[in-house]
């Protein structure tokens, strides 16, 4: 294979693995106000218990949207450069998003006011949906390609990105993480917490499931995404798997089985991912206006010196990192207990 | 205004208050290590206290740190695109190097360390402490990498239009960069040193917790001093290396207009940009310049007359941040040093002790003098000689980047004003009491009625 189009997959891959773990945080921060009662004191205690579950690996999971920014201006310069300036106003939201619901996490226990309390948690709502959503309606409108003439010049404004495919995108990104969200909020909690967050799981389902046909059928007219898939078509494989998982994580959480069930809605995320990296292969960032102007992996990426050493870079050291994340997450699998909760 | 302009100001105003929290965390991150480890060693629950008291402090500057990283790490893209389709060949793999191998470490370790109090044995827990010190002091060393290239680019052909690798190694190894990691690291544990022996004052003072304050003012002196001297070193070297690549920074910084042998360093000079000298000279000591970059005193040092114009960089700004700069290095080893003739005597000493506690704030001034000179020092350039700021800035409009300058300044002056005010409330707050049943946990525990 070439330099060029194992970069574009390794590009695919830390998305995906950025949507996989992030996304359930993002997911949790969403259902923040919704879950449980509405008595002060069960609010307050069940809104601690949710950071918690969150609380020792958001940080380390928000690293990999650093890593595939990282990677995209390492191995496709023109991609990076012309990506974040048109999508500049979505992508500033998105940071400020991040940025107050990072901070939340460690600020709000830090005051004994309710008022105080109250405007960080409303951060990590808007903190958290916010995000969720314009991930989704970038992505989506990357899909159905970018209107860039031929200097990577952006021509639209920030209401372009809001057309109903880019909004049906933002929809399902946030479904999938809330989803995902409350399967892993149901392995880390227990009590009253642990059936709200079932019931939520449960009910939201079938409404993704809507979602994601609507989605696969609205992308056959609104991009050119199925025609790789069209020459190609064991490729439908990706389909198949993230429906399966779909499927499974509403059969595994029936059962009971919370963990396999978030791996099965693991599944459906990088699946999701992968489905819309391989469709756009082997563009980055498609133009609309024009095909000639799209950015490809060929047209749009490092010198190959640089390719190489940064395959080694990534042979090396994500590796290490899985180890370390998955040593991170086997400290904290057991559930969340009322009397150690740290915030 | 202009997208070049606003663009400029963003960039500006985003880093600088990065670096407010940055330092803090490169310094406190290791005493914080450094005290966990004395507790696993020998024993004494002193130690602990101190771990966690000053590792409270630490985690809400932390948090701030954070999250003001990751808006740094997109804005080449927002705001200097045509700057990164040039240099992201080089420049983009430095970055990602430092997210996989630097981000990770500290992102997911912090974790650890905030909620694993019972989930590990002691003895981990403290390396996982070092493993957070280690990740943010390496995540240092790759942006200064990637700084440093800027400064002084090398290690690339010109091709396509383009600046694309040719060695890496020299990149990496260059001595830009190994200078202006050790002078900024240095800078920051000066910066750590300070805000454990000011808050250990403000507490003696007042005498409260004397001895936990004692020893953690003892702990951080030495530590301070250290730091003090090795900046003033290697802000020489720093020097050095400016004088051989970049010119036009010596001479704004120094406001030297004329070129000349054993060139001066005035103590005071006001530069007179518009017509080129200096409107006041005071206190010229001959060869000194000469002599301090060049280890040669009738070394020739070129002024910035031979410059044109449209390449020399501010001189005002550049000439007093340096000066700003130095002068604070000498009170920092001033300060450290009556310290170490006190050190046994503190709470004899109030005078001493109150200079320490308004002392905080200096070295903040400090770390951001000396970004500011190298950074407007380097202007008209952004990478050094090769490409101009003004040519960099993304094709966005100047509404949108206003629109999002106006955010920052909104959000961030929030963020800085909760965060700071977060420190001094839990500094001034002092270490949890001892409330006799021996049960010191790492912060209060949630309690059901308010968390
Ligand atoms: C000398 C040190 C230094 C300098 C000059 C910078 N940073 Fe920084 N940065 C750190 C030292 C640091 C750190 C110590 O590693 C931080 C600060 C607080 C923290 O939590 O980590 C951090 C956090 C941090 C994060 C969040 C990482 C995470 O989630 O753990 C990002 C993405 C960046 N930085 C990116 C940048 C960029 C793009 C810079 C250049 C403009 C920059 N930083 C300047
Ligand atoms: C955290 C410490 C830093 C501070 C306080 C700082 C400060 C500044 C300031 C004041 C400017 C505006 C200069 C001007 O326009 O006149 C600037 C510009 C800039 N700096 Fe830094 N800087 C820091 C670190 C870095 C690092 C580590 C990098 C790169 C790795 C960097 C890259 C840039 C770029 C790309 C610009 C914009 C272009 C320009 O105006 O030259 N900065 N910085
Ligand atoms: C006392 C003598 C000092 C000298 C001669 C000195 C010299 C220098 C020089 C020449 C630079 C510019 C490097 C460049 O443009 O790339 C610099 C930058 C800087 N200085 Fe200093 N410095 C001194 C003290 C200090 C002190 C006390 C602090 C803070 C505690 C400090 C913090 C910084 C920082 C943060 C930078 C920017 C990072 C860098 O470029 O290395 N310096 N210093």
């Amino acid at each position: 294979m070439e330099l060029q189009t194992i970069w574009f997959f390794i590009w695919g891959l830390l998305w995906a693995v950025f949507f996989m773990t992030d996304g359930f945080d993002l997911g949790i921060g969403t259902l923040y106000p919704f879950l449980g009662t509405d008595e002060t004191r069960k609010r307050v205690m069940i809104n601690a218990m949710m950071i918690n579950a969150m609380g020792p690996l958001w940080d380390g999971n928000q690293v990999w949207l650093i890593t595939a920014g990282g990677v995209t201006f390492a191995a496709f310069p023109l991609v990076y450069a012309v990506m974040f300036s048109s999508l500049y106003t979505a992508l500033l939201l998105i940071l400020f998003g991040l940025i107050i619901r990072g901070v939340s996490f460690e600020f709000r226990g830090k005051l004994d006011d309710p008022r105080w309390t109250k405007i960080w948690d409303a951060c990590i709502f808007l903190g958290s949906f916010l995000p969720a959503l314009l991930f989704g309606v970038a992505f989506a409108n990357i899909f159905q390609g970018i209107p860039i003439d031929e200097k990577g010049i952006f021509q639209g404004t920030v209401l372009t990105l809001f057309n109903p495919y880019g909004l049906l995108g933002g929809i399902l990104f946030v479904l999938l993480f809330v989803h995902h969200g409350a399967i892993w909020l149901a392995i880390k909690s227990g009590g009253g917490l642990h059936e709200s967050a079932v019931r939520a799981a449960t009910r939201i389902w079938p409404v993704l499931l809507v979602a994601a046909v609507v989605f696969l059928v609205h992308t056959w007219f609104a991009t050119n995404l199925y025609d790789n898939y069209l020459g190609n078509p064991i490729l439908f494989i990706v389909v198949l798997l993230t429906v399966a998982g779909l499927l499974g994580s509403r059969v595994f959480m029936a059962k009971g089985a919370h963990f396999k069930a978030w791996f099965a809605s693991a599944l459906t995320i990088v699946g999701a991912t992968f489905f819309g990296v391989i469709g756009l292969y082997p563009n980055l960032f498609p133009s609309s206006l024009d095909p000639k102007w799209s950015l490809t992996a060929y047209n749009a990426s490092s010198s190959p010196l640089t390719l190489k050493i940064m395959l080694a870079v990534v042979a090396v050291f994500v590796p290490v990192v899985l180890a370390y994340q998955i040593w991170a997450y086997t400290v904290f699998r057991t559930k969340v207990n009322e009397q150690e909760l740290t915030y | 205004m202009d997208a070049l302009l606003l663009s400029r100001l963003q960039f500006a105003a985003t880093t600088m208050f990065h670096f407010l929290f940055v330092p803090l965390t490169l310094g406190l991150s290791i005493l914080v290590a450094w005290m966990e480890t004395r507790y696993v060693r020998t024993g004494d629950e002193t130690y602990l206290k101190m771990t966690k008291f000053w590792g409270k402090l630490f985690l809400i500057n932390f948090a701030v740190g954070v999250v003001t990283g990751i808006t740094l790490e997109f804005q080449f893209g927002t705001n200097w695109s045509v700057y990164s389709a040039y240099v992201g060949d080089i420049f983009g793999s430095i970055l990602a190097i430092e997210a996989t191998a630097a981000f990770f470490l500290e992102s997911t370790f912090i974790g650890i360390w905030i909620f694993g109090w019972k989930k590990l044995s002691k003895k981990a827990h403290a390396a996982v402490a070092w493993l957070v010190a280690i990740g943010s002091n390496l995540s240092a060393v790759w942006i200064l990498i990637a700084n440093a290239w800027m400064q002084s680019p090398v290690g690339f052909v010109l091709r396509d239009g383009r600046a694309e690798l040719t060695d890496f190694l020299a990149v990496v190894t260059q001595k830009f960069a190994i200078v202006k990691f050790i002078h900024t690291a240095t800078a920051a544990y000066v910066l750590a040193a300070f805000f454990v022996m000011g808050i250990s004052a403000y507490h003696l003072l007042r005498k409260r917790h004397v001895d936990f304050f004692t020893r953690s003012f003892r702990i951080a002196l030495p530590f301070g001093l250290a730091a003090s001297l090795l900046v003033f070193i290697l802000g020489d070297l720093n020097g050095v290396v400016v004088a051989e690549k970049q010119p036009t920074k010596l001479a704004a910084m120094e406001s030297l207009w004329v070129t000349q042998r054993r060139a001066p360093v005035y103590l005071f000079a006001w530069p007179d940009e518009a017509n080129g000298r200096n409107a006041i000279e005071i206190g010229a000591i001959p060869g000194a310049l000469s002599l301090l970059t060049k280890h040669d005193i009738d070394a020739e040092i070129k002024g910035l007359r031979d410059f044109p114009p449209d390449e020399r960089p501010p001189v005002l700004l550049t000439s007093f941040a340096f000066k700003g700069m130095v002068g604070l290095g000498c009170v920092f080893i001033l300060l450290t040093v009556i310290g170490m003739f006190k050190r046994n005597k503190l709470l004899e000493s109030p005078l001493y002790l109150k200079a320490m506690l308004y002392a905080i704030p200096l070295p903040y001034l400090a770390v951001q003098l000396g970004w500011l000179l190298t950074e407007v020092g380097r202007q008209p350039w952004i990478v050094y000689g090769l490409i101009r700021t003004s040519e960099a800035v993304s094709p966005v409009s100047a509404t949108q980047v206003a629109l999002s300058l106006a955010g920052f300044v909104l959000v961030y002056t929030l963020l800085g004003v909760a965060g700071f005010s977060l420190i001094a409330k839990y500094a001034r707050k002092g270490p949890e009491i001892d409330d006799g049943t021996g049960d010191v946990r790492p912060r209060t525990a949630v309690r059901p009625a308010a968390a």
